[in-house]
């Protein structure tokens, strides 16, 4: 079996393996597996409604895997991924509301503050990285809460005074778009899938297409070879950091201009660039790999709410679900050996 | 007569290529049986068989006469068969008997008997000559050392048969002489060894019988003393081949690289490179003679822009270009075959094709306005594969899964074609066959013959006086003496690099 072919058949078996054990769990505890998937596959696609919740659910989830798998492709781990969502979310939202502009011109600026924003999140650990050599992990890590901290903090006493949510951003920055409402039955579905299909795009471009991406690539796997071969290692460490947070941030900007139009204070994570992890982990960090992978945890998450109205099945099953595909991904070890034994006996 | 081991007919294949094809081994008991053949021949992958770790398409196994199914490397085990790997198993931070008994721990109710292990492991280490201390930590003690560990490893499991996996790559010519003397010890002790390797001067020294394979076939298996060097290889290499490297007078020019007082300090602020002053004409090959450790790396790493140099001068063709970045050094006109392939060589995970344009992608016509240009990348990568011999089943293959040899070529395909006015070239046949060593020594001189400089880094005394026009020797970090190879001997040039400033006539003295 060709290497390119166990790389897609692996993670299509571990969603598989993760939907039959979630299957065996609603058996052990009580509920029809058959009417629990029908009805969480109603929820994700069953109708208009919900296929539009979908498709905005899973637009950042594309923004914020491609902004893990970009670091990944060139040899670092950005786990900052949900603090430069947060950032790009406020930043997006502040530009909306600070300015008073045609839509062609202020929601262009908009994004491009929130793309702006994340990629400064990204760049002081890429920065630290390459100058003092600090392990970007850790950095990442503490730069979530230093980013959860200062926005709620800017929200609570620069946008606003005192509230907990800043007023709507007027209809000229919006992705949201009345005539996508309609269509799908007034759900929140927003422009801002097409920037993430775009995103998709771009990154498969800029790594595989371009100069940039192979010094950024060639860093990734060797730095050693990529500065005897003359390449500035540094910069591509910064460069690569920014890019990733700038997909981050424009994770942010879905949320801030296309699903809530606002920005609020938040008691924790929004989760979006966690999910991010899994998302890339799963797509392979490749940029279709990613848009499925982003389409499934997507349509999950959104489907899960519709199990409890029909069958009772808790939405909590869906995290599970997820979570084990996640388990059979990081164990795909496994997967591989049984596959590759599997066709060697093939071959006797 | 009795084998030991007898591999029948033994057939390997991977997806495009068939690593093994009719191999028979067979190996008596208490011999020690050499397994020759280039790099990439397939010697790895038949003890692999062996070993359990791949399993054959054909062919059948024999351990003292009765058929095997070797599944996994525990039944290798089981059956008495042991490897020494060339790159060690070893956990650094555990000592020598943990290494040693790590998966068959001695144990009294889940507890580890480390008494009765050390005194098994220091009880075998006796038996055989091996002088291994028992409590030693592994990243204390030497390469030397660290592959007795190993060899112990396989002892204390009962291994009857040894395979020895390119045992002398790694080792000084002393540990050499000691590793020898223990195979000898061991076949005393009534072990049989399988001794894999391309060294021909290792055979005729410790070896009753090799067989040989060339390109996955197996061609034979000749007694050691009915041969010679010559003939082992040309068996190897399907074609005779010459040891002498065969070429004309050189005929030094202009001067390509002068280098002034040059200073550079080492990772740990020690000038190792001292004050070093040397030129290379265009037309000539100048050699650096030295022990490793007495600034090559730092010198090479200086003049190609990797390390910075406290003071001194390097000019190329009249402009200095010490301390420019690599880039700006690289597209000066240098090129350079590292001394570590993979380290600074290769992108391993990148494909043949795209390591071929490591430092000229962002040209034209490898690229434009930053769009690479693929399908110019990868007609420039098959036309040097074709050109410089690079064996591999595509120009999409990851360098990672080509040979030693043949990732060699790939380099000095790349960087000859550069067509750079200067060629460093450290270490270029570390760990390559005689076949490979031929080629990259023609290239070299090849190099020259069109009027270009190149300057030679290497430890093996042989390929420094058989290769140079001039000989400089390093001794911490100056050049201390400029010999001409044609009058000089190893003596002299031991003792010079050594420190000895006596020169010749001290050289006269030790010869006594």
């Amino acid at each position: 079996m060709s290497k390119r072919l166990i790389n897609i058949i692996v993670p299509i078996i571990a969603v598989i393996l993760g939907l039959l054990a979630g299957a065996i769990i609603m058996m052990i505890t009580g509920y029809n597996p058959v009417d629990g998937f029908s009805a969480l596959f109603y929820g994700m696609f069953g109708e208009v409604f919900y296929a539009g919740e979908t498709i905005r659910q899973l637009t950042p989830y594309i923004l914020s895997g491609l902004a893990v798998a970009f670091a990944f492709r060139t040899g670092l781990f950005n786990i900052g991924v949900e603090g430069q969502v947060l950032v790009g979310w406020l930043a997006s939202v502040w530009v909306g509301l600070a300015f008073d502009l045609p839509k062609i011109i202020h929601l262009p600026l908009a994004i491009l503050a929130a793309v702006a924003a994340g990629a400064m999140w990204g760049f002081i650990p890429g920065f630290l990285k390459a100058r003092f050599k600090v392990h970007e992990v850790i950095v990442t890590i503490m730069m979530n809460y230093i980013a959860l901290h200062v926005v709620n903090h800017i929200i609570r006493t620069v946008l606003t005074k005192g509230a907990e949510r800043t007023p709507d951003v007027p209809q000229s920055a919006l992705l949201k778009s009345p005539m996508l409402e309609l269509m799908s039955d007034y759900s929140r579905l927003h422009w801002g899938i097409l920037i993430a299909l775009f995103g998709a795009f771009l990154m498969w471009f800029i790594l595989e297409k371009t100069t940039r991406g192979y010094e950024l690539r060639s860093v990734g796997f060797n730095h050693h070879a990529s500065e005897y071969a003359g390449m500035n290692v540094n910069r591509n460490i910064i460069l690569s950091m920014v890019i990733s947070g700038a997909f981050a941030g424009a994770a942010g900007a879905m949320e801030g201009l296309g699903t809530f139009g606002y920005a609020s204070i938040k008691g924790g994570f929004t989760g979006i660039g966690f999910d991010g992890i899994a998302v890339a982990l799963l797509g392979g960090n490749t940029a279709v790999g990613i848009i499925l992978a982003a389409i499934l945890f997507g349509g999950l998450k959104v489907g899960a709410l519709n199990m409890p109205l029909e069958t009772g099945i808790p939405t909590e099953l869906v995290d599970i679900i997820i979570a084990l595909i996640i388990f059979f991904i990081a164990s795909s070890y496994i997967i591989r050996w049984a596959l590759t034994r599997n066709s060697k006996k093939g071959v006797k | 007569m009795d084998y030991v081991i007898e591999m029948l007919n033994i057939r390997k294949e991977f997806p495009g290529i068939v690593a093994n094809d009719n191999i028979t081994l067979q190996v008596k008991k208490g011999e020690i049986h050499a397994l020759l053949g280039e790099n990439g021949a397939g010697k790895s992958t038949l003890m692999n068989v062996l070993f359990g770790l791949y399993q054959p398409e054909q062919g059948e196994i024999r351990v003292n006469g009765n058929r095997v199914n070797i599944t996994d490397p525990n039944v290798a085990n089981k059956l008495g068969i042991g490897m020494v790997h060339q790159h060690f198993m070893l956990v650094d931070k555990f000592s020598v008997t943990e290494n040693i008994i790590l998966g068959s721990e001695p144990s009294k109710a889940g507890q580890i008997n480390m008494k009765e292990a050390i005194m098994g492991v220091r009880q075998l280490s006796e038996q055989y000559g091996l002088s291994v201390d028992p409590n030693a930590k592994i990243s204390d003690i030497s390469v030397g050392m660290q592959q007795r560990v190993e060899i112990l490893k396989t002892l204390y499991r009962g291994a009857e048969i040894l395979i020895f996996d390119e045992p002398t790559a790694v080792l000084t010519p002393q540990e050499i002489k000691e590793l020898i003397a223990i195979m000898k010890t061991l076949i005393k002790e009534g072990k049989s060894i399988i001794l894999i390797t391309h060294k021909l001067k290792e055979i005729m020294d410790v070896c009753d019988r090799v067989t040989v394979i060339r390109k996955g076939v197996g061609i034979g298996t000749v007694n050691v003393p009915e041969t010679n060097p010559n003939e082992l290889a040309s068996l190897m290499v399907g074609r005779d081949v010459v040891f002498k490297t065969v070429k004309k007078d050189a005929n030094p020019k202009e001067t390509v690289l002068d280098i002034q007082d040059l200073v550079v300090k080492d990772s740990r602020g020690v000038a190792s490179v001292n004050g070093l002053s040397l030129n290379v004409k265009a037309g000539e090959i100048v050699g650096i003679a030295g022990v490793d450790g007495n600034g090559q790396s730092e010198l090479i790493e200086a003049i190609t822009g990797l390390k910075k140099s406290e003071s001194g001068k390097v000019s190329l063709n009249g402009k200095e270009i010490q301390n420019m970045s690599p880039r700006k050094i690289t597209r000066s006109g240098i090129g350079h075959i590292p001394q570590d392939r993979h380290k600074h060589g290769l992108v391993l995970d990148f494909p043949i094709g795209e390591n071929m344009v490591l430092q000229t992608y962002n040209q034209q016509p490898y690229s434009k306005n930053g769009i690479l240009n693929y399908k110019n990348i990868y007609e420039k990568a098959r036309t040097l594969i074709k050109d410089f011999d690079v064996r591999t089943p595509s120009e999409y293959t990851l360098a990672r899964a080509l040979s030693g040899g043949n990732q060699q070529k790939a380099i000095i395909g790349r960087e000859v074609d550069r067509d750079p006015d200067l060629l460093i070239a450290a270490q270029p046949t570390r760990g390559l066959d005689v076949g490979a060593i031929e080629f990259v020594h023609k290239r070299l001189i090849e190099q020259r013959d069109r009027g270009k400089g190149v300057l030679l880094v290497s430890f093996e005394l042989d390929e420094v006086m058989n290769v140079s026009d001039r000989i400089a020797v390093i001794y911490e970090g100056k050049i201390v003496a400029i010999v001409n190879p044609k009058e000089t001997t190893e003596q002299e040039l031991g003792l010079l690099m050594a420190g000895s400033t006596a020169g010749k006539k001290a050289g006269e003295e030790a010869n006594v």
